[in-house]
């Protein structure tokens, strides 16, 4: 576990899935906690509850920049170091979160959305008129890292998930340079029915079981 | 005045009967998350839960909670049958992209042309949250909005004008209060029922914004007619 995130610098931009306390990869988490790596610059949708989840990692000051559409009532940390001026938010509607993470990983720069028109959202951004209808435009969003919660991981990097713990993490592993997985369990090639295959193996770089490392 | 608003639980009881059999559903937070509850026993509603469900059942019954199954509060639900999964991305192509049949959310203000206020209230501290309400306004095919008709302090929640920040711009089809059904017509508001033993005045007392109607104002009714 401490191995997958050895070689995360001071001012690493990670995205971490994760939503209403399914499919976050908490391993992975702890293991950044250990490792202590600072400056960070976090894509998530929300900002950890209590010691949970992201919690850990604000806990520790390891978090300089946010980018999240939720941070959520029970971020304690969060929300004590935001108040005190010690943390940069950038608010984001949530659609507009994952379109920003898939417009990056489909090789999209920026788009035009109709969400925010109007709105605090839309301030500084170019507005548009298309087919009559107003627009503003968003920026693509990427990340040197994508921290992964799949159910299963075949030995070449397919994944599977689990119910709503799937939610930003098939998005985040587009949108990442190093995408690194925790999974609770890992088979061999093949036994994974392509069918099934949610996140295709060539967005995905290390995959960590509980017991393990496996660099792909 | 002693005569009695609805409840909570009675807009949202009044809010289920939009609802039609089939249709494919967002609830948001505050009185639309008690609508769910109402759906008539024939009626077959397929609920969005933006982390990835379609299809969303109950809560799930003390003992029988998996905690990979949650809805959007974090709470853990069940299925009904023909629901499906899938990512936060698909989850809003749904909603921004026109595909749910309603979706109906609480709301802090409503003005006259159907701009929502419901994410934030001016100058408060902290952080705030804007989750998915913007998307799913935006989107929505038929957006109504359940709240109560005045704040606590007794002000208007439906303005001529939003002072608060701002969810999306006109958006709004209907507004379900403790004292009306108001729906948001490009002549305005049209006050469509109001609620059991109010008068069309009493309502545009609590209303800022000029409340049309012809003719007798039907009472809001908590029955299918």
């Amino acid at each position: 576990m401490d191995a997958a995130v050895a070689d995360i610098p001071d001012g690493a931009t990670i995205m971490f899935g994760g939503f209403g306390g399914a499919g976050f990869p908490n391993n992975l988490i702890q293991g950044l906690a250990r490792h202590g790596a600072r400056d960070l610059r976090v894509i998530s949708n929300n900002c950890g509850t209590g010691d949970g989840e992201l919690g850990f990692l604000f806990k520790n000051r390891q978090i300089r920049r946010v980018v999240a559409a939720f941070p959520g009532p029970g971020a304690k940390y969060f929300h004590e170091q935001f108040d005190a001026g010690a943390i940069e938010l950038e608010l984001v509607p949530q659609g507009i979160l994952c379109e920003r993470m898939r417009a990056f990983g489909a090789g999209i720069p920026a788009f035009y959305s109709p969400v925010g028109v109007g709105t605090e959202i839309a301030a500084g951004k170019e507005e548009r008129i298309i087919h009559g209808r107003r627009y503003i435009l968003e920026e693509a969003l990427g990340a040197d890292y994508a921290f992964i919660k799949a159910y299963r991981a075949d030995r070449l990097g397919n994944l599977v998930y689990r119910k709503t713990a799937r939610n930003f993490n098939p998005i985040m592993a587009t949108a990442a340079k190093t995408a690194i997985v925790e999974v609770d369990e890992i088979v061999e090639t093949g036994a994974l029915d392509p069918e099934t295959i949610v996140t295709p193996s060539i967005y995905v770089d290390r995959i960590v079981q509980a017991k393990g490392i496996r660099f792909v | 005045m002693s005569k009695a608003r609805l409840t909570r639980e009675q807009i949202a009881e009044r809010a289920a009967l939009e609802l039609p059999d089939g249709a494919y559903v967002n609830l948001g937070w505050g009185i639309p998350n008690l609508i769910a509850a109402y759906v008539p026993a024939d009626v077959t509603v397929y609920f969005h839960s933006e982390n990835g469900i379609l299809g969303m059942g109950p809560r799930a019954r003390p003992g029988e909670e998996d905690y990979d199954l949650v809805d959007a509060m974090k709470v853990p639900v069940t299925l009904i049958p023909g629901a499906s999964f899938f990512s936060q991305v698909d989850a809003h192509v749904m909603t921004r992209g026109g595909h749910l049949d309603i979706c109906i959310l609480g709301g802090l203000q409503v003005s006259e042309v159907g701009d929502l206020a419901n994410w934030r209230v001016p100058g408060a501290k902290g952080a705030g949250n804007i989750g998915g309400a913007m998307d799913i306004s935006v989107g929505a095919e038929r957006l109504i909005v359940a709240m109560e008709h005045n704040a606590n302090d007794g002000s208007r929640k439906i303005v001529k004008r939003c002072t608060y920040p701002l969810t999306a711009i006109e958006c709004v089809n209907t507004i379900i209060t403790d004292l009306a059904v108001i729906d948001i017509t490009l002549d305005g508001l049209r006050l469509r029922e109001v609620a059991p033993g109010f008068t069309p005045d009493d309502v545009q007392q609590f209303t800022e914004p000029k409340l049309n109607y012809v003719g007798k104002v039907p009472e809001m009714t908590l029955r299918r007619r």
